[in-house]
């Protein structure tokens, strides 16, 4: 039985929460990213299993290139830190920068689920919804990092265990994490599809990685290579995770810029992101 | 002013004219029905009034505010069912209407009881805490409409609410649809191509073919205006647009539906 529509009385429930616009826009926004992360980490909390797959990569990279490479002692290491000392910072950036950059597969993959619709009609803004994006990046960085540490203790890597120099790998995680997933964001939005982006994936990745100082240092490159690993953000997050994960290591750009550069990357990623974001739907 | 109204509205897909000049004007409280075969311009209308996609040329407001000049209050204003299927799999009920209440600022103190009201509203206080992903179609539907709710929106788009539902499922999701408009007084704006559907829940449909609207009023109206009282909806359409109502649809769309089907099974 149809209800006579035109004369149903709108209840005060119904206009009341619905138009009143937040009064503090910043908490607003804050709890917004908040709940973006949040999802993520109830994820992974369901199914832990893929923490576990996302370990192995670094096992290989330590336990087999690093051993090896630190045996034939080929590659002269800043501040003649031991090549296991020198890899493990390394190696946490680079597992971080393949979580990020595979981030849009996901994205892609909840476009065609309709859950980008849904949160695209959300009254968050766009640039809420990329950090939020950004930040669950940083979440599932964060879960790679104690899978890294664990494993450089065991493999007797000399970790800097002062709570501040955790803090601050902690952040260079995070902001490595926001700016290789928007970046990965960005991609997936003008790709749209997950066929053309797995073949993009593949090619960005490598040279992301090589071009970076995460397995030798930028003393050894040669200056073409240089010059692309001095503009690649991978390598000011290495720079700043050497100089605050192991003992004895140190920064060649300064803690002060390496930060800065990751900030400044991750919002100007951001900030296009959330400009393309609504491609996906288009 | 109504709740809903379009003035030319119009968009177009490089030389595709998806939608063209769209006049629709819905008074509150109304369920509204966009009627048509796949390609027919339904979503892309969906997706302008809820500022998924910028209109070409024309204006559209909803629930007072214009979708182009005034998105972020639009966006307050309205709950959104799409076609694919949008609830999360990875998450329970529970965590699902959690985040969404997060995102759309229901205040920390009524969370809890508007979660719980929703869930009541749509009988699914049982499974709250079960992984969504084993929920069935109808389950799933019926969850996207609690969180649709959730917020109390003033109007609910809902984009082929029933396509891949048995006629169980089916019924149940009318009853809670026109549950939203006598309890709460909500407007709904839905597209559907089940004439059924439409001559069930619609006040009001307008039947869309190419992008125009074809016909416009009460389902018995269009019924009585080709001189047959017993005509079927699907007769009604056949004779406005002058083709079956099974034509059409390109790959994107079909895929689309295939994969709503898919997960709703």
């Amino acid at each position: 039985m149809k209800s006579q529509g035109l004369d149903a009385a709108s209840p005060a429930w119904a206009e009341a929460a619905a138009l009143s616009p937040e009064p503090n826009r910043a908490a607003a926004f804050v709890r917004q990213c908040l709940a973006l992360a949040e999802m993520e980490l109830r994820k992974l909390r369901h199914d832990p299993t893929e923490l576990a797959t996302r370990a192995i990569q670094p096992v290989l990279w330590l336990a087999i290139f690093g051993e090896v490479f630190a045996r034939i002692r080929a590659i002269p290491t800043t501040g003649h830190l031991p090549y296991l000392d020198f890899l493990a910072p390394g190696v946490l950036a680079q597992s971080v920068l393949f979580i990020g950059i595979f981030y849009g597969i996901a994205v892609i993959w909840e476009r065609d689920l309709g859950v980008v619709h849904k949160l695209l009609v959300s009254p968050a803004p766009r640039i809420a919804l990329v950090l939020g994006k950004a930040l669950s990046g940083g979440v599932r960085g964060l879960s790679q990092g104690v899978a890294v540490y664990l494993l450089s203790w065991f493999l007797g890597v000399g970790i800097n265990w002062h709570p501040l120099a955790l803090a601050g790998v902690a952040l260079a995680t995070l902001l490595g994490a926001a700016t290789f997933s928007t970046f990965s964001l960005i991609i997936a939005c003008i790709v749209r599809t997950r066929e053309r982006f797995m073949g993009i994936g593949q090619v960005l990745t490598m040279p992301l990685f090589f071009a970076s100082n995460a397995v030798y240092p930028i003393a050894i490159m040669p200056n073409w290579l240089k010059v692309a690993a001095h503009l690649n953000p991978l390598t000011y997050e290495v720079d700043a995770m050497r100089a605050l994960m192991v003992r004895g290591g140190s920064s060649i750009f300064g803690l002060g810029l390496d930060f800065t550069v990751l900030l400044a990357a991750t919002l100007a990623m951001a900030a296009l992101a959330s400009r393309l974001y609504a491609n996906l739907v288009r | 002013m109504n709740i809903l109204e379009t003035q030319a509205l119009t968009r177009h897909f490089g030389a595709l004219v998806a939608v063209d000049k769209l006049y629709l004007s819905v008074p509150a409280g109304e369920v509204f029905g966009l009627l048509g075969p796949n390609g027919a311009g339904k979503t892309t209308v969906i997706k302008m009034l809820t500022t998924l996609l910028p209109p070409t040329s024309g204006r559209a407001w909803v629930a007072g505010f214009d979708v182009e000049r005034h998105p972020a209050r639009v966006r307050a204003s309205i709950g959104y069912v799409p076609q694919l299927v949008s609830v999360d799999g990875s998450l329970t009920a529970y965590e699902n209407l959690l985040i969404f209440a997060k995102l759309y600022g229901v205040p920390r103190s009524e969370r809890r009881a508007r979660i719980a009201a929703s869930l009541e509203f749509v009988g699914l206080e049982e499974s709250a805490h079960r992984m969504v992903r084993g929920y069935s179609g109808g389950m799933m539907r019926r969850l996207e409409i609690a969180l649709a709710m959730l917020h109390r929106p003033r109007v609910l788009f809902l984009d082929e609410p029933t396509v891949g539902l048995d006629p169980v499922a089916r019924q149940v999701v009318w009853q809670r649809v026109q549950s939203l408009v006598q309890e709460f007084g909500m407007t709904i704006f839905l597209t559907t191509h089940f004439m059924e559907e439409a001559d069930h829940l619609c006040h009001r449909v307008a039947i869309m073919n190419l992008g125009r609207v074809a016909a416009l009023g009460r389902p018995e109206e269009l019924k009585a205006s080709i001189g047959k009282a017993d005509a079927t909806l699907d007769e009604v359409f056949a004779h406005y647009t002058g083709h079956e109502l099974d034509s059409g649809g390109n790959f994107r769309e079909i895929s689309r539906t295939r994969r709503s089907i898919a997960r709703l099974g």
